[in-house]
C-alpha cells in the first residue's frame, strides 16, 4: 500500500541519517582517534625500511666495507652514484684497485634501492632522514666515505 | 552579576536626562547599530573558527591549530587576506546588480536580528507579528542570490542561482508551517509572548509530538533555505565551482560568506526561541525549587548555550551527509516535508483543541 510504503521510506531513512549521526558524533567525541601528527613538535617514526638517503656504514676504528667494485654505479638508473678508484699497494706488493671518492648526488637520487641490492659487501644502506633541504645546491653533492676511512679487513 | 536589562536602562535613563527625546532616541538607535554590526563581526570570526574545528574532529583531523594560540587567531588571518584581495568585477556584468547583490544578501541578515531576544529585556524590536516578519523577510534574501547570479553573466552562476532560488523558495514552505504548528499552541506571533508562555516548560516538551515532528522539519527546511549541509548544490564547490557567488572575490565575497554564517546563527536562534524558550531557563511545570536553581543561571547564557548547541546541530549534518542532487532535494521537500507538515500542522491544532498538551 502507498501510505505503508510511505512511512517505511520515511522511517528508513531517518533511521540511517541517525546512524551516521551516531558515526561522527563518536569521532567527535573521541579526539584520541585523530591520526594527524603534528610535525615538528612530534618525532616521526618511521618504518625499518624507510628510504631516505644513500649512506655508507662506517665502523668506530672508522672503516667501510666498500671495495671499490662499482656494482652500485653500474646498477643506479640516473647515474646518480660516481666511484672514483685508485690502486692500493698491498703489503704483497701487488697493486689493488680500491676506493678513492664515493661521490653520490643526492639531488639526482630517486631512492629507489638498486644500488643498495646490488653491493655485494653491504657497504651502502638507506638512511632514515627525510629532511634534506639546503639553500645552497653544491651541499647535495656528498662524498659517502668519511675522510681519512679506509676498507675493513676480510671484505674482499 | 548585573543584567543586562539593568545596563540597558541605566543607558537609557541617562541619555535621556542628558539630551531630548529625539536625540536619545537617535543616539540609542546609532548604539544598537554599531552592536549589531559588531555583533557580525564577532559572529563570523567565532562561527567560520568553530565550522572548521568542528569539521576537523568530525574528520578525525586537527582543525587550525598554529595561527595564534591554539588556532584562533585563524579566522582573523583569514579577514584579513580576504580584505586586501582585489575585488575583481567581470567587464560584461550588470555592475549596479553585480555590486548591489552581497549588500542584499547582508542588510536581510541585519534586518532579522531585530525580533530576536538575545537575553531578558534585550531586544531590538519586540513587534506584535514577530514571526511573520521573520518569515517574511527571510524570503527577501533569494532576491539577492538571484541578482548575484543573473549579474555575474556566467552560466553557470546563473545555473546555481535558479537551483538556489528553486530550493529556498521551496524550503520555506515546510518551514513556515512547521512553526505554524508551534503557533498554534502559543497563540501568538509575539516572541516575547512566545517565550514567555515557556515559562513552564520549552514548547517542545510541553507539545511533546507534534512538537518534536515540527521541530525536526523546521530544521532540516532551514538548512536547506541557508544553502547549508547536505543541501548545498547552489555552491557544490567541486561541481558548480562555487554556484551564484562564482564570479565575486574580496570583501564582496567575504560579505556572502558572512551573511551565510550569521543566517545560520539567526535560524538557530529562531529555533531556539520558538522550540527550546529562547532566554528561558530550563523549567519543569511547577517544580519551585528547581526552577528557582536554574534561573540563576544569565538569561544571555541560556539563549547562547541554545543557539550554539542548534549550531552544533546544523554542523554535524554538513559533515555527516553526502550532498544531495537538485532534484532530490526538491522530491524531499515537495513529497515528504511539505506533506508531513501540513499533517504535522493538522495534528497540532487538534491537540491544541482538545487540549491534550501541558
Amino acid at each position: 500500500m502507498f501510505i505503508v510504503d510511505y512511512i517505511k521510506t520515511v522511517y528508513n531513512g531517518f533511521t540511517s541519517l541517525l546512524k551516521g549521526m551516531r558515526m561522527t558524533g563518536y569521532y567527535f567525541t573521541h579526539p584520541k582517534e585523530i591520526i594527524t601528527q603534528q610535525y615538528p613538535d612530534v618525532k616521526q617514526v618511521l618504518s625499518e625500511r624507510f628510504r631516505g638517503e644513500v649512506v655508507m656504514t662506517h665502523t668506530e676504528s672508522n672503516e667501510h666495507r666498500c671495495t671499490g667494485c662499482t656494482a652500485c654505479e653500474l646498477a643506479c638508473p640516473n647515474a646518480t652514484i660516481k666511484i672514483v678508484t685508485k690502486f692500493d699497494i698491498t703489503p704483497d706488493g701487488k697493486k689493488k684497485k680500491a676506493l678513492d671518492t664515493f661521490v653520490y648526488h643526492l639531488e639526482l637520487c630517486t631512492m629507489c634501492n638498486l644500488c643498495i641490492q646490488a653491493c655485494p659487501t653491504d657497504a651502502i644502506k638507506m638512511a632514515q632522514s627525510f629532511e634534506h633541504s639546503v639553500y645552497d645546491r653544491s651541499l647535495l653533492t656528498k662524498k659517502l666515505n668519511k675522510p681519512g676511512s679506509k676498507l675493513m679487513e676480510g671484505v674482499e | 552579576m548585573p543584567s543586562l536589562e539593568n545596563l540597558t536602562h541605566f543607558i537609557d535613563r541617562s541619555l535621556n536626562s542628558h539630551f531630548g527625546d529625539t536625540t536619545a532616541m537617535l543616539i540609542e538607535m546609532l548604539i544598537v547599530g554599531i552592536c549589531a554590526i559588531g555583533l557580525f563581526a564577532v559572529l563570523g570570526l567565532v562561527l567560520v573558527f568553530m565550522e572548521r574545528k568542528v569539521s576537523a574532529y568530525m574528520q578525525i583531523r586537527l582543525g587550525p591549530n598554529r595561527v595564534g594560540y591554539k588556532g584562533l587567531a585563524q579566522t582573523a588571518a583569514d579577514t584579513l587576506k580576504l580584505v586586501i584581495k582585489e575585488g575583481l568585477t567581470p567587464d560584461t556584468a550588470d555592475k549596479f546588480l553585480f555590486n548591489l547583490a552581497p549588500f542584499l544578501v547582508m542588510i536581510v541578515a541585519m534586518l532579522l536580528l531585530a525580533p530576536i531576544a538575545f537575553a531578558r529585556g534585550l531586544q531590538m524590536w519586540d513587534m506584535n507579528i514577530g514571526v511573520l516578519y521573520i518569515s517574511a523577510i527571510s524570503s527577501v534574501s533569494v532576491i539577492g542570490i538571484l541578482m548575484a547570479g543573473w549579474a555575474s553573466n556566467n552560466k553557470y552562476s546563473l545555473i546555481g542561482a535558479m537551483r538556489s532560488g528553486a530550493q529556498i523558495v521551496s524550503y520555506e514552505l515546510s518551514a513556515g508551517l512547521a512553526v505554524l504548528s508551534m503557533i498554534v499552541f502559543t497563540g501568538s506571533l509575539q516572541l516575547s509572548t512566545i517565550i514567555h508562555s515557556q515559562q513552564d516548560g520549552w514548547w517542545i516538551f510541553k507539545g511533546h509530538i507534534p512538537a518534536v515532528i515540527s521541530f525536526i522539519i523546521f530544521i532540516i527546511a532551514v538548512t536547506a533555505e541557508t544553502n547549508r549541509a547536505p543541501f548545498d548544490m547552489a555552491e557544490a564547490e567541486s561541481e558548480l565551482t562555487a554556484g551564484f557567488h562564482t564570479e565575486y572575490s574580496g570583501m564582496r565575497f567575504a560579505l556572502f560568506f558572512l551573511a551565510e554564517y550569521v543566517n545560520i546563527f539567526i535560524v538557530c536562534a529562531i529555533a531556539a526561541t520558538i522550540y527550546f524558550g529562547g532566554w528561558m531557563p530550563f523549567h519543569i511545570g511547577n517544580w519551585q525549587a528547581f526552577n528557582h536553581v536554574m534561573d540563576f543561571i544569565p538569561s544571555v547564557v541560556w539563549f547562547t548555550g541554545k543557539t550554539f548547541g542548534l549550531i552544533f546541530l546544523i554542523m554535524w549534518f554538513r559533515w555527516t551527509f553526502p550532498r544531495l542532487r537538485v532534484d532530490q532535494l526538491l522530491n524531499l521537500e515537495w513529497k515528504y516535508l511539505l506533506p508531513i507538515s501540513m499533517f504535522n500542522l493538522l495534528l497540532a491544532t487538534v491537540i491544541a483543541i482538545m487540549g491534550w498538551y501541558f
